[in-house]
C-alpha cells in the first residue's frame, strides 16, 4: 500500500501536479462556500469562460495570460456584482450576460486566427501535468491572499452572504465587501484555470462546498470542511489519474462527484434511521410561558 | 417611559423617504421620544418598512442619503420571512454577527463578546440552543435569536419589522412580553404590525401611516373610525373591551340599510379627531 502511494511521487511532473491540484482544490473549495451560499453556483463556470476572452487577448498582444486574464476576469467579476445589485436583474442573469459576451470575444478572436486554436487546449481542459513553476507561484500567492482576506474579513463576508439587506445597518460596508469578494473570486479562478480547465472549474468550485454543506449546519465548520474536501478531491483525483491513466481534470471532478454521492446517500440513510427511531408524537419544544394580562384577554376573546 | 423634556430619539420634520431611484414612498412628520414603545400601523404599501429603513439610514431623505451609517446605536430585527433558513449558521454564530463592526479583525469572537452573547441567550431563554441550527428552533425562539443579534449591539433604539407576523398566539405573547421588558429597561422600540387588536392595541403609542403620518398618539386616541378610515381606506367598527379599543371590519351596509352612515359603535373620544392629521 505504501509503495502504491509512494510510486507516483518519484516523478517530478506528478509532484508538481499533486501540489497544484491540492492547493487549487482547497482554494476553489474556500471561495466555493461563498459562491454556493450566495446562490451564484454558475459564476465559476461563467467567469472561467469570460477569462478565456482575456487569455486570447493576451495571446494576440503577447502579454502574459495572468495579466490580461486577471484584468479581464476582474472587470467581468465587478460587472457581474454591479449588474446583480440592481434588483431588477438577478445574479444568474448578470452572470449569463457578462460572461457569455466576454467568452464570445475570445471565440471571435480565435476564429480570426485558426492557427493558434490548439494553444488553448490547456485553458479549455486543464493541463495539470504541464504546470510550470510560474503557475505554482501564482497559485500559491493567490491562495495565500484569498486565505488572508477570508481570515480578516470572515465576519463581514459571513454577514453579507447570510443577510445582505441587514448587514449595512450593522456597520458592514457591503459594497466594499462585495467588490473584494468579486476580485478574490476572479483571482482564484484565474490561478486555477490552467490547472483545472475552463470546462471543469465550476465543479471544483461548487462540489466541495456542497459536500461540506451536507455535512455541517455551522458556517465555520462548512468553510473548514470545504477546504479539506477541495484539497482531498485534488489529491485523490491525481492518484486516480495516475493509476487509471485518465485526464487529471476529469478524475478530480469525478472524485468530487463520488464524494458528493457518498455524503448525500449517507445523509439520506441517517435521516431514514432518525425518522424510524423517533416514531409518531414527538413532544413540542419547551416554550417560555407568560404574557401580560391584557393580552390574555384577547386570547380568551380569540381576537387577533 | 415616554419623556417629553429630553431630546427626541428620532425626529423627522416634513421629511420624504424613498427607496433608491423610486418616487416618494412616505412623508413623515414624526417625533419619537427616548424609551418610547411605538407601533407603526397601516395597510400594505403605506410606508411602514420604508420608515423603518429610514430610521436605519438605508433610504433617501429629501433626495440625499440619511447617512452611510446609522447616526445612533440602532438594533434591527428583520421580518423572519426574509431569513434564509437553510443557510448554515448556528444560533451563536448568528447572534455574534451583531458585534461585527466592533469585535476586531480576527475571525473568532473575543472573550467578552462570547460572554455577552451567552448572557443574552440566557436572558432570552435560548441558551441551550446556542449550537443548534437556526432552522431547528420554534418561531418564538427564532425571533429571539434575531432579537439577540440586535440587542448585542446594546442599542438605544430597537427596530422590528413585523415581529409577530406568522407566529401563533403563545409566541406572540412571548414576543410582546419580551419587548415590554426591554422597553422597561430603557430601550426605545419601534415596530411595524398589521395586527391592530393583538399587537397595536396593547402598545403605549401608535403611528398610523398611509404614505404619510395620518395620526400619532395613544391607542385610545388613534383607534377611532375616522383615523382608521383615513389610514386603511375602509370603514371599521371600534369596540371597547376591558379598557382596550379593538377594531374590526364593518359589516357591509347598503345605502338602504337602517345603520348606513352610523358605523362608529365605540364611545366618542374628543382626542381622536384631533389626532387625525388632515385625514379629511
Amino acid at each position: 500500500m505504501i509503495h502504491w502511494l509512494q510510486e507516483p511521487w518519484t516523478f517530478a511532473f506528478f509532484r508538481h501536479g499533486m501540489v497544484a491540484a491540492t492547493v487549487a482544490g482547497a482554494l476553489a473549495g474556500l471561495v466555493g462556500v461563498y459562491v454556493v451560499l450566495r446562490r451564484m453556483s454558475y459564476i465559476g463556470h461563467g467567469l472561467s469562460h469570460a477569462i478565456l476572452g482575456g487569455a486570447v487577448v493576451g495571446y494576440v498582444t503577447h502579454y502574459s495570460f495572468y495579466v490580461t486574464g486577471g484584468i479581464w476576469g476582474g472587470i467581468s467579476a465587478l460587472l457581474i456584482t454591479g449588474v446583480s445589485r440592481t434588483r431588477k436583474i438577478g445574479a444568474d442573469a448578470a452572470i449569463g450576460i457578462v460572461t457569455t459576451a466576454s467568452y464570445a470575444v475570445g471565440i471571435a478572436l480565435i476564429s480570426r486566427g485558426h492557427h493558434f486554436t490548439r494553444n488553448f487546449e490547456a485553458a479549455f481542459f486543464g493541463n495539470i501535468l504541464g504546470v510550470t513553476s510560474t503557475d505554482l507561484w501564482v497559485l500559491a500567492a493567490v491562495a495565500g491572499a484569498v486565505a488572508l482576506a477570508v481570515f480578516f474579513l470572515y465576519k463581514q463576508l459571513l454577514f453579507v452572504t447570510f443577510d445582505p439587506d441587514v448587514a449595512s445597518s450593522f456597520g458592514v460596508r457591503t459594497g466594499v465587501v462585495d467588490i473584494v469578494f468579486s476580485l478574490l473570486l476572479a483571482a482564484a479562478i484565474i490561478a486555477t484555470m490552467r490547472i483545472l480547465g475552463v470546462t471543469l472549474i465550476a465543479a471544483a468550485v461548487v462540489t466541495p462546498a456542497v459536500v461540506a454543506r451536507l455535512a455541517s449546519d455551522s458556517f465555520a465548520r462548512m468553510l473548514a470542511l470545504a477546504v479539506v474536501v477541495g484539497a482531498l478531491c485534488g489529491f485523490g483525483g491525481m492518484y486516480v489519474s495516475y493509476y487509471g491513466d485518465i485526464a487529471s481534470g476529469a478524475t478530480i471532478t469525478l472524485f468530487g462527484a463520488a464524494l458528493f454521492a457518498v455524503v448525500y446517500l449517507a445523509g439520506l440513510a441517517r435521516g431514514a434511521l432518525q425518522r424510524r427511531s423517533l416514531g409518531p408524537g414527538s413532544a413540542d419544544p419547551d416554550l417560555p410561558a407568560g404574557f401580560a394580562a391584557r393580552a390574555r384577554t384577547l386570547q380568551d376573546l380569540d381576537i387577533h | 417611559m415616554t419623556g417629553t423634556a429630553s431630546p427626541p430619539l428620532v425626529e423627522f420634520a416634513q421629511a420624504a423617504f424613498a427607496y433608491g431611484g423610486g418616487g416618494v414612498a412616505v412623508e413623515a412628520d414624526l417625533r419619537i421620544a427616548p424609551g418610547a414603545l411605538v407601533g407603526l400601523v397601516g395597510p400594505s404599501g403605506a410606508g411602514k418598512t420604508t420608515l423603518l429603513r429610514a430610521l436605519l439610514g438605508q433610504v433617501l431623505v429629501g433626495g440625499s442619503p440619511v447617512g452611510r451609517r446609522p447616526p445612533r446605536r440602532v438594533g434591527y430585527v428583520p421580518q423572519l420571512e426574509t431569513i434564509d433558513w437553510h443557510f448554515p449558521i448556528t444560533v451563536a454564530e448568528a447572534v455574534l454577527l451583531g458585534r461585527v463592526s466592533e469585535s476586531g479583525p480576527l475571525p473568532w469572537p473575543r472573550r467578552r463578546d462570547r460572554a455577552e452573547m451567552e448572557a443574552l441567550l440566557e436572558r432570552l431563554d435560548i441558551a441551550e440552543m446556542a449550537h443548534r441550527h437556526i432552522r431547528t428552533l420554534s418561531g418564538g425562539q427564532q425571533q429571539r435569536v434575531f432579537l439577540a443579534r440586535a440587542l448585542i449591539r446594546r442599542p438605544d433604539l430597537l427596530l422590528l419589522d413585523e415581529p409577530t407576523s406568522g407566529v401563533d398566539v403563545r409566541t406572540r405573547h412571548e414576543i410582546l412580553d419580551l419587548l415590554s421588558e426591554l422597553n422597561l429597561d430603557g430601550v426605545g422600540i419601534v415596530l411595524t404590525t398589521h395586527d391592530l387588536n393583538a399587537v397595536a392595541a396593547l402598545l403605549p403609542e401608535l403611528v398610523c401611516l398611509n404614505g404619510r403620518v395620518v395620526a400619532q398618539g395613544r391607542p385610545d386616541q388613534v383607534l377611532h373610525p375616522d383615523v382608521l378610515r383615513a389610514t386603511f381606506g375602509s370603514e371599521m367598527v371600534v369596540i371597547e373591551h376591558d379598557g382596550l379599543r379593538l377594531a374590526t371590519d364593518a359589516p357591509s351596509h347598503g345605502p338602504n340599510h337602517p345603520h348606513h352612515g352610523h358605523l362608529h359603535h365605540g364611545p366618542d373620544h374628543d382626542g381622536a379627531a384631533a389626532a387625525v392629521r388632515g385625514a379629511r
